[in-house]
């Protein structure tokens, strides 16, 4: 079974987030940068997947600058047999849409039987690129899945809805974007990190790909942000005092008669 | 044709309040731009569903009925939807940021080749009938203007709870018309086999008007059950930090937060829990948020409209009896 699991490098989400000097993007000064935690997850589902087949390849594509390659090695000490880096200056300031051309063209290079990504990406958290790439790879997927088996040359995925789950049967080839719960990823060993050294590493460019560069980038976006701001800061609102009896007593008539929510 | 074009989600004829909050939304589009508003379904039997549709005003309601679309697939509802919105001169198709919207508006998008801003929190229109999105990024912690490209209909996704609801107009004059959507049965490859509904019979935290989350402070799960009492008291939901989460407190569908679920109930109540960035991620835009915690430098307090500083296990159940009498009276 050869499995293709997409990673992008997001900035840690603890990070502090302040705006770029352009007004729309984020100052990278002092952020730094790790594998998307859905991706993790997608990822740890695709090592399963073939530790469960006792066979199999895990390939590992991300599309973004050479800075990007610490994250690919660190999938690849979690246990993923390749990397394959799609890398242009072309690619900058794709859109979703952008993005999945981009993965779905290198992906198409070879044959493939599940593709496995974050339900979204931390940070930008659009939760568009998996359809999309199953769109335009003519797959059908199944998002937000919380439990996964194959079952020969076909999936049953269960999918997050409200207040269920939804039990879904695909045919492979298919797409399937992970949320948290599907598993627990596990850490890379230093054996692991040691191997990860050996592993190929395919670097790409667009011309590799053979896609137009209007299609891709910022060229090729179809939203763009134009503007980031810091949230306006809610005011730090009323602290009631006195007894707890008193605290309670002032909470509930605030929220009937000031606040009118209860 | 409609110039503003509005997916209402409907599960076995019910339409969710997302559903109808779009509709609003796309009626204020549509009047900015001078323009006319059509509300799309999919699925079977839709006329109930269309019934609650029609007073907000759309002055179309097309039903797109196929017995295979009786079940929600993001492969048959994308060839329905995208088939016939690619026939009109829509400028802006617009959704709600559910399971549904979220899962069908990006197979939408790249199918047409337009623009899609997810899980928004507020649009207006600009010059020439073009559209501005504004959503929640980095967690929440800074917020994205979207600008679109030419191509049209522009999409987004709104997040539930945080638009006002539609209010009936006056005169509802809308027409509904009945299609059967064109399908290639054989492009509807993943198929719904079962629904495991959440047996608890609990309020899903997305779904709830008011939700009552409890933290680390809680430290065990029976001592959820002051969390939980105070929920039913005010008909909502529980929710619940990671840290209560990844101890064992409560299953994982009631965490909120970056890697839970994101909400914004008219009401939150945060009970011991510090307020980390991550859980603010996921309640921050909740229109009212109480807080009771006892150390009165924690984070939340900087976020929430009324604070309590104090024990918990005093002030929860005291809080439930208080709302108990209330509706007693
Ligand atoms: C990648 C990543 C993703 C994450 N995603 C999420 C997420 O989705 N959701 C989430 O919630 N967190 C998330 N976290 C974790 C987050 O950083 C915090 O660790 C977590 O939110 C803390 O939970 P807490 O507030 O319950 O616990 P604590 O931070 O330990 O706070 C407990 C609070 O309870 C108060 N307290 C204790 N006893 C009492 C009492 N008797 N009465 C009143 N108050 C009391 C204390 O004063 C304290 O403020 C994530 C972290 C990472 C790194």
């Amino acid at each position: 079974m050869n499995l293709v699991v997409c990673m992008k490098q997001v900035p840690d989400t603890a990070a502090r987030v302040a705006i770029g000097g352009d007004g729309r993007s984020l100052d990278p000064e002092g952020v730094t940068f790790v594998v998307n935690p859905y991706d993790e997850i997608a990822l740890e589902e695709a090592l399963r997947i073939r530790e469960k087949l006792g066979e199999g390849e895990v390939a590992v594509v991300t599309m973004g600058p050479e800075k990007g390659s610490a994250a690919l090695r660190s999938c690849l000490a979690m246990g993923a047999d390749r990397g394959i880096h799609l890398q242009d200056a072309a690619f900058q300031g794709s859109d979703s849409l952008g993005t999945a051309r981009i993965l779905a063209a290198a992906i198409a290079r070879k044959p493939f039987d599940l593709i496995l990504l974050g339900k979204q990406g931390v940070g930008t958290d659009n939760s568009q690129t998996g359809p999309m790439l199953a769109e335009l790879l003519d797959l059908p997927h199944v998002n937000v899945v919380v439990k996964l088996e194959i079952m020969g040359k076909s999936l049953k995925a269960f999918r997050q809805i409200e207040g269920a789950l939804e039990v879904i049967e695909a045919p492979l080839p298919a797409v399937v974007t992970a949320q948290k719960g599907l598993n627990e990823p596990r850490y890379a060993g230093l054996k692991g990190i040691m191997a990860a050294k050996k592993k190929p590493v395919e670097v790409l460019c667009l011309r590799d790909l053979g896609l137009p560069a209007d299609e891709v980038g910022e060229k090729g976006a179809l939203v763009r942000w134009t503007q980031l701001e810091l949230p306006a800061s809610r005011s730090s609102g009323k602290i009631l005092q006195g007894e707890p009896e008193e605290a309670v007593e002032e909470l509930v008539r605030l929220l009937r008669e000031e606040a009118k929510v209860i | 044709m409609a110039e503003v074009t509005v997916f209402v989600e409907q599960r076995s004829g019910q339409v969710k309040r997302a559903a109808l909050e779009v509709v609003a939304q796309g009626r204020g589009l549509a009047d900015a731009w001078g323009g006319s508003l059509e509300a799309i379904l999919i699925g079977t039997d839709l006329d109930d569903a269309a019934a609650k549709v029609l007073p907000l005003g759309p002055d179309h309601v097309t039903l797109l009925e196929h017995p295979v679309l009786s079940d929600y697939s993001v492969e048959g509802f994308t060839q329905a939807l995208s088939g016939y919105v690619a026939r009109t001169n829509s400028l802006a198709l617009l959704l709600p940021a559910t399971a549904m919207g979220m899962d069908l508006a990006p197979r939408v998008a790249a199918r047409l080749r337009v623009g899609l801003a997810s899980d928004c929190i507020s649009i207006s229109s600009g010059p020439d009938r073009t559209m501005e999105a504004v959503r929640p990024v980095f967690s929440g912690k800074a917020m994205a203007t979207v600008r679109f490209s030419s191509a049209r209909p522009v999409m987004a996704t709104l997040r539930p709870n945080v638009f006002p609801p539609g209010e009936p107009v006056a005169n509802p004059a809308g027409k509904i018309t009945k299609k059967t959507p064109e399908l290639d049965e054989t492009k509807i490859r993943a198929r719904l086999t079962g629904i495991e509904k959440d047996q608890s019979g609990e309020i899903d935290v997305k779904e709830a008007d008011i939700v009552v989350s409890g933290g680390r402070a809680m430290m065990n799960s029976e001592n959820f059950g002051i969390i939980r009492d105070l929920a039913a008291a005010l008909g909502g939901a529980v929710g619940a930090s990671r840290a209560a989460v990844d101890a064992g407190f409560i299953a994982h569908q009631h965490q909120v937060g970056q890697t839970g679920k994101v909400v914004a109930p008219k009401l939150y109540i945060a009970c011991g829990i510090s307020g980390a960035i991550q859980h603010l991620a996921g309640m921050s835009s909740s229109k009212v948020i109480v807080a009771i915690n006892k150390d009165g430098e924690a984070p939340i307090f900087k976020i929430a409209t009324y604070g309590i500083v104090g024990d918990l296990f005093r002030i929860v159940p005291l809080l439930t009896e208080k709302i108990l009498k209330l509706k007693a009276e």
